[in-house]
């Protein structure tokens, strides 16, 4: 039977405030265990929650990411369960009253075809503590640290159909987060965390068939060969005309397989009730407004402007305006430089593939965008060539100066004075009479490929500074 | 110097008829000596006390402080006490000593006061006898052979055998005024959210008040003043300015309008209790005020909703209490489970376990609506009735609990009837008002109390409206025979 894969994903995103979502304590990562706990993170006796405004606009902001209803009030509620890192027997979150309704957003997949994946709520809550089962003689160690750190907790619709399609989603999110400014969006310090529910249904079908949700999957790496092996495991108990069981699992990258997790999923009764120590959140138009005014352009809008403005294809649009930081990157160098497309090229295959080589992030690029865009410059005016521009731009990234300063102190300027490059013809020509005899009684045809020789051969003379449209035309003068 | 009152004493501090250690030396001496038969404290605090007295005595000398430097005062064992064990009368805090103070503490420190000790309760401030705690009963002053009330009996009791001039309790469905009447002293519960809850140990977070308890309206005044404020570390207290409550005492009660809520003398009132009340009504209108009867319909429905949203409110607030990081812990856990099971089972007592029990079944999925939800609309009607009777009246009047103190033990193989206790008080809880009781007489030789109930944030008029009473009164300076030698 053909299957149709249906999966929704749940993303935890670990907001960017700078204290926790209901305490003063910092939110640093990597602190010493429990030294960014307070009482009320400790869940001491008498302690009271008081909500971090921050978390709420940060939560509103992503609401207007993605076109949705900002709740304009907004209720917290306790979900009740034991846990030892969790301090106060209940995780204070948002249930029937969220602050993000329905809303929707655009994906782009490889091919640069794009999706609309429609979003059915986004809350706030807080973070629970971590529990550390080894080096603790077989007791477990509580860290409280992470405990009270805001979570925006994204639900998708059910719309993503394939592995691809959720690795696109969560780069678009990623994407989208970071440059709202929200998150870090960091997969590998948790900042973003994802369970992906999955199942599959005969195609053609309109009824969901039974689900596995997948928890903590924090890769796109993982999400995607989750996803993989997930497909195959449900795809080989329906074929053999078994039924997937509604349940929790987890993934194991090293194994790369899901097994169950908790057996009783279904049975967890969190006893939600509206949280007694916290107001309902009451916020207005002219709060959401003002917030509005403050968004910078958003990737899809970004996306779609580059390959209007400067004539992209939508891949390479997507890829230049994937961050914020890149996008303004790429648009500085058109700025410098004049040519969009030149640009484009530059940034992609040069600047990106360098960075990677390097292991860098852009902001930690050593070559600016106006420099690249210089370097590009004067390749557009015939001062190097392509080739020489590459050697040019490693020692722009060694730190040697700028293109023209690189240029001038190793004398790599092409040469295009039309004497010197004669002479070398000449020298050429009279150093290789065999070649001569040979292109000159060929046909038209292959002296095309016989005068290649002759250019490689003044390149090399000219260490490749030679002007190659000026040494062509003199070399077919002279041989013909 | 036991008999006189917090303004009293406040004004022989002034006048250097005694110092603060005097006074402090001679109310620590009375609990050493007294008591043993009332144990009323949980934790005396001699040291800190002594310490505090001496401060005051300088900030005195130097002819400054307020209208609290250097009065004793003992805090219910609820308040989180920096540096002091703070046990909600439970044995799974039998060890927990709070490296922070209360709001309600803080406040009190900063005014000045000396705090005696820590005062005896029901266990995680449910009961209403004062017969669940961990550190054994309460005796009522008046018969010691009866219950001071609850939950906030020690501090009742303190208070009217002149152990502390004055205290602070807690109320959640009648924890101050219930062992106020039992006791004969005069007990404010604030409207909710005019006094912080930062730092006092929750039972119902959205019911939950402290206030204070002392032998008059006015002293209640005194200490409602130091208390009551904003506290932009307690999402639900209100940024509502506070009164001046002392200046407010001197208003007369002509034209008042008492609401007597007819549901309030029915079944259930004992016979003589309800003949004091009325009498004390009497007093009110001799003083100028009319007397009009209200209908509070929905009254009928306080026990019931009460007993679903507080029990499930503390299911969840304390679970917080699971041996994990600080408090009583099991003995050798052999894995999760047991440290669960067996720190809760054995840390918890008899009545705290009974309501978590039936707050985590009013939560449970498929219940929820049916219980939490439908008492949340009954609260509503409740708050409704109130309003609408607060069309007609100024102030509703009422008995603050069905009859006088009972014996102990008497009621404690049936929760319901200790529960109908509360049937009078409950109600003003749940609509989030103000309510006082104030001593109306006795029955037996035991004190009754007249219930006061005013509009959200009306402590003011309800100080008046009890002080003018207690002005035309003596009620109130009645006091139990004691004893002690000084």
């Amino acid at each position: 039977m053909q299957w149709e894969t249906v999966i929704g994903l749940e993303v935890h995103l670990q907001l960017a405030t700078a204290s926790k979502i209901f305490s003063g304590s910092p939110t640093t990562f990597g602190a010493e265990p429990n030294t960014q706990a307070s009482a009320v993170d400790l869940a001491m006796p008498g302690m009271l929650p008081v909500l971090n405004e921050q978390a709420v606009r940060y939560a509103v902001m992503f609401g207007l990411g993605i076109d949705a209803e900002i709740g304009l009030r907004s209720v917290f509620d306790r979900k009740n369960y034991f846990y030892p890192d969790l301090p106060k027997g209940y995780q204070i979150s948002q249930f029937a009253e969220p602050i993000v309704g329905r809303g929707h957003f655009e994906i782009q997949l490889e091919d640069g075809s794009t999706r609309q994946i429609g979003i059915t709520r986004a809350h706030l809550e807080e973070d629970a503590g971590k529990s550390l089962h080894e080096d603790f003689h077989g007791m477990s160690g509580i860290d409280l640290n992470r405990a009270g750190t805001p979570l925006l907790e994204i639900v998708s619709e059910p719309d993503i159909r394939s592995a691809e399609e959720a690795v696109a989603y969560l780069k678009a999110l990623h994407s989208l987060v970071t440059y709202l400014g929200i998150s870090d969006g960091n997969m590998a310090e948790g900042s973003m965390r994802c369970d992906v529910n999955i199942s599959l249904r005969p195609r053609g079908h309109e009824e969901f068939g039974t689900r596995a949700e997948i928890k903590n999957v924090n890769s796109f790496r993982f999400v995607e060969k989750a996803i993989r092996h997930e497909i195959e495991r449900q795809s080989d108990i329906l074929e053999d005309g078994g039924k997937v069981v509604q349940e929790t699992r987890l993934y194991d990258p090293d194994k790369d397989e899901t097994r169950p997790m908790r057996s009783k999923e279904v049975a967890n009764d969190y006893r939600y009730f509206p949280e007694p120590d916290l107001l309902p959140v009451i916020i207005d138009t002219s709060y959401v407004e003002a917030i509005r005014e403050t968004l910078p352009e958003l990737p899809t809008a970004k996306r779609h402007r580059f390959a209007e403005q400067y004539g992209l294809s939508a891949y390479d649009a997507g890829v230049l305006a994937d961050s914020r930081a890149l996008g303004d990157y790429y648009e500085a160098a058109v700025a410098a430089c004049g040519d969009a497309k030149i640009a484009a090229n530059w940034v992609q295959v040069e600047l990106l593939g360098q960075l990677n080589r390097s292991d860098l992030e852009l902001g930690d690029c050593p070559v600016s965008a106006p420099d690249l865009g210089g370097l590009i410059a004067r390749i557009l005016d015939n001062s190097i060539s392509g080739k020489i521009a590459k050697q040019v731009f490693e020692a722009m990234w060694a730190g040697e100066g700028t293109a023209d300063e690189i240029i001038a102190a190793k004398g790599l300027k092409q040469v295009s004075d039309s004497g010197a490059l004669e002479a070398m013809v000449d020298e050429v020509i009279a150093a290789n009479p065999g070649q001569v005899e040979q292109y000159r009684a060929a046909d038209e045809g292959k002296r095309k490929k016989l005068i290649g020789f002759f250019v490689g051969q003044i390149m090399k003379a000219s260490k490749g500074q030679a002007n190659p449209q000026m040494v062509n035309s003199l070399l077919a003068e002279k041989l013909d | 110097m036991h008999d006189l009152s917090v303004t009293q004493l406040a004004q022989g501090l002034r006048d250097k008829r005694f110092s603060s250690a005097e006074l402090t030396r001679a109310f620590l001496q009375r609990i050493a000596e007294l008591d043993g038969q009332y144990n009323s404290y949980i934790s005396v605090d001699e040291a800190g006390a002594l310490a505090a007295a001496a401060a005051a005595d300088t900030t005195l000398a130097r002819g400054e402080g307020g209208p609290l430097t250097g009065i004793p005062l003992a805090h219910k064992d609820i308040f989180c006490t920096d540096g002091l064990r703070t046990s909600c009368a439970s044995k799974m805090l039998d060890n927990f000593v709070p490296p922070y103070d209360a709001t309600v503490v803080r406040k009190f420190r900063a005014a000045g006061a000396v705090m005696l000790g820590k005062t005896n309760m029901d266990e995680f401030a449910m009961g209403s006898s004062n017969e669940t705690s961990f550190y054994g009963a309460v005796k009522n002053p008046w018969d010691l052979e009866r219950v001071p009330g609850g939950s906030s009996g020690g501090s009742a009791a303190a208070v009217a055998a002149g152990l502390a001039p004055a205290a602070t309790g807690t109320d959640t469905g009648g924890s101050i005024r219930q062992p106020a009447a039992l006791c004969g002293i005069t007990g404010l519960k604030p409207t909710y959210g005019r006094v912080s809850r930062l730092g006092m140990i929750a039972f119902a977070s959205s019911l939950d008040q402290g206030g204070p308890m002392a032998r008059s309206a006015e002293d209640c005044a005194v200490l409602l003043g130091a208390m009551a404020g904003h506290d932009p570390l307690d999402s639900t207290s209100a940024d509502v300015p506070v009164d001046d409550y002392l200046a407010g005492l001197g208003e007369p009660l002509a034209g008042l309008r008492i609401g007597l809520p007819r549901q309030y003398f029915g079944d259930g009132l004992d016979a003589a209790t309800g003949e004091c009340v009325r009498a004390a009504l009497g007093e009110f209108e001799a003083l100028g005020a009319t007397l009009v009867d209200v209908d509070l319909p929905n009254t009928g429905l306080s026990i019931p909703a009460y007993y679903v949203i507080a029990p499930a409110e503390a299911s969840t607030n304390l679970s917080r209490f699971d041996g994990v990081r600080y408090g009583y812990r099991c003995a050798e856990p052999v894995d999760l489970h047991d440290l669960y099971t067996r720190t809760r089972g054995e840390g918890f007592g008899e009545e705290v376990k009974r309501r978590i029990l039936v707050g985590t079944y009013a939560l449970s999925a498929g219940y929820y609506d049916a219980y939490y939800k439908k008492a949340q609309q009954a609260r509503r009607l409740i708050a409704r009735d109130f309003d609408a009777a607060f069309q007609q009246v100024d102030i509703i009047a009422g008995p603050t609990a069905p009859g006088p103190a009972f014996r102990l033990g008497e009621k404690n193989d049936d929760p319901v009837a200790m529960y109908l206790e509360d049937v009078y008080t409950l109600a003003v809880n749940l609509a989030g008002l103000p309510g006082m009781s104030v001593p109306a007489g006795f029955v037996d030789g035991l004190p009754v109390g007249l219930q006061l109930v005013g509009r959200h944030f009306a402590e003011a008029r309800l100080l008046n409206v009890a002080h003018q009473f207690q002005q035309a009164t003596d009620w109130h300076t009645r006091r139990a025979a004691t004893g002690g030698s000084n």
